[in-house]
């Protein structure tokens, strides 16, 4: 065996090492809340427990109540999320045009940025009626500020000379735009859209608080008010999952980018 | 006489809020069709806004620029602009890169496609048409960004500082193949350079500005041989002569 095929095994080994002890973190933390409830420690009936929470997935998954929830919220997460990237970098590109004009509307952005969006929730359920149209304004206004805020700095922040090349090629505005500012922030718009996504998700779920008759923010809501925490616990289980999963596929996005 | 490129006292000026500084006074320059001009003057002094002026980016205060006798609005000459790095976008291949300019002004056709192929072979590049810039060296990306200058065929080639960013081997050989490149095509050049050794290696005559606000001290005009290569230049004998006399006159700058 040579220094090379060494090294390769050393490197594949302390990977396993990691994915092990990810995995076992995973099972020690189940295998402790289990046991706590089982020898008494804690109240199964506040915290649940993993038996539980396995048990009401099942029943759930049977009469298929778990599966419309988890798709309604998905489908909420994806459709704000959507809107959110096609927004941003519209009115990134727009800002970016029209110098003036985003002087203009700078410190308006700023302030709609930081203003806690779970504010405007109650006005946009008078103003927007109690449905799905609520919950996905709620999340596009949870990351639609910053996203052009994002955009537009990193759009300002494009090297000079390469605008100078363009221009110096014969090109104008719009070609620097097509050439060089879309296909050059290319890793940015993706690193902005992992935060999106994560954003977009949190609005749904403000959202279905407020505004939902399915969803998993309505089954964390309903649950809690009948004290079924076996209901509450699993779907904030089940967003952990689906936020990653989410991530991951932007991470995949990325990916077949930078190829 | 009308003049390939004639600079009548230009002058041209930065505005801040905080102040205007005078960057160029009174440059008057001529140069003739065929002519490789070397502009050397210390960092800052404004090299770079003259290019800048010449090529139309930027309209001068005062003074005028006309191309074979005519205002440059009138004269619609193709200028090509080397700037200090290649700036070749990553995201697209060398092939892509080197017709960006073709493709900006719709020239993108046979013929011109042909005329790249025929480049990239002569430059050695041929073989990366479908590569990354960041696979390519220092040296072989300046060629790249030059044939992406030299495929809109102008007639005046503008080159700022552009071997400042090559390591010294490279910057040598890169010198000594652009220099050949430009006098085979018989282009008319104008190099901005801090390097004396670089100036005198390839001009026909060097250009020397003074401080901010850059004025000109003085031209020289070189003879060597006529096939001396640039590098070959160096070691010919009037080359240390040349050298002093054009650091003297910047170093008298200096104390002034």
């Amino acid at each position: 065996m040579n220094a090379h095929e060494l090294y390769v095994l050393e490197e594949k080994k302390r990977r396993w090492q990691i994915h092990l002890a990810q995995f076992g973190l995973f099972f020690l933390f189940i295998g402790v809340w289990e046991g706590a409830v089982r020898a008494g420690w804690i109240n199964d009936f506040i915290f649940s427990s993993p038996s539980r929470i396995a048990t009401t997935i099942y029943r759930m998954t049977l009469d298929g109540s778990l599966f419309l929830h988890i798709k309604i919220t998905v489908i909420e997460t994806l459709v704000s999320f959507g809107i959110v990237t096609l927004i941003g970098i519209a009115s990134a590109v727009l800002l970016w045009t029209c110098t003036s004009v985003a002087k203009i509307l700078e410190p308006y952005l700023v302030m709609l940025n930081s203003l806690p969006k779970s504010a405007l929730a109650p006005v946009l359920i008078v103003w927007l009626g109690n449905d799905v149209k609520t919950i996905i304004v709620a999340a596009v206004s949870v990351a639609v500020f910053g996203s052009i805020l994002t955009l537009y700095t990193s759009f300002k922040e494009m090297d000079t000379d390469l605008v100078k090349l363009i221009y110096i090629l014969g090109g104008n505005k719009y070609s620097v735009m097509k050439y060089v500012l879309l296909p050059g922030s290319i890793p940015m718009i993706i690193s902005n859209m992992k935060v999106n996504i994560g954003l977009c998700l949190v609005g749904v779920i403000i959202g279905e608080f407020l505004a939902a008759k399915e969803g998993l923010g309505y089954l964390i809501i309903y649950g809690s008010q009948v004290f079924q925490l076996d209901l509450v616990i699993m779907s904030i289980i089940i967003l952990c999952v689906m936020a990653i999963g989410l991530y991951q596929i932007i991470n995949q996005i990325e990916k077949h980018y930078s190829r | 006489m009308t003049h390939f490129l004639e600079l009548k006292s230009v002058s041209y000026s930065y505005q801040t809020m905080e102040a205007e500084t005078l960057a160029l006074k009174e440059i008057s320059l001529q140069i003739e069709e065929g002519e490789f001009i070397a502009i050397v003057g210390p960092s800052g002094c404004g090299k770079s806004t003259l290019l800048n002026l010449i090529c139309g980016l930027i309209q001068p205060d005062e003074g005028e620029i006309l191309l074979k006798g005519k205002p440059m609005e009138e004269m619609a000459m193709n200028i090509g602009y080397m700037l200090q790095k290649d700036h070749l976008f990553e995201w697209r291949t060398i092939y892509s890169n080197v017709t960006l300019g073709l493709e900006l002004q719709h020239k993108l056709d046979s013929n011109s496609r042909k005329r790249v192929d025929k480049m990239l072979k002569t430059y050695g590049l041929s073989e990366f048409a479908a590569a990354r810039p960041s696979q390519l060296s220092g040296g072989m990306r300046q060629r790249a960004a030059l044939i992406r200058t030299l495929a809109m065929e102008p007639e005046l080639l503008l080159l700022d500082e552009p071997f400042s960013a090559l390591d010294y081997q490279t910057r040598l050989s890169v010198c000594d193949d652009i220099y050949e490149i430009l006098k085979k095509e018989n282009k008319t050049a104008i190099l901005v350079t801090h390097d004396l050794s670089e100036a005198i290696s390839v001009g026909d005559r060097v250009v020397i500005l003074g401080r901010r606000p850059a004025q000109i001290k003085n031209i020289i005009t070189l003879s060597f041989d006529q096939d001396l290569t640039p590098i070959q230049r160096r070691n010919a004998k009037p080359f240390a002569s040349y050298f002093n006399t054009i650091w003297k006159e910047l170093q008298e700058n200096e104390c002034s």
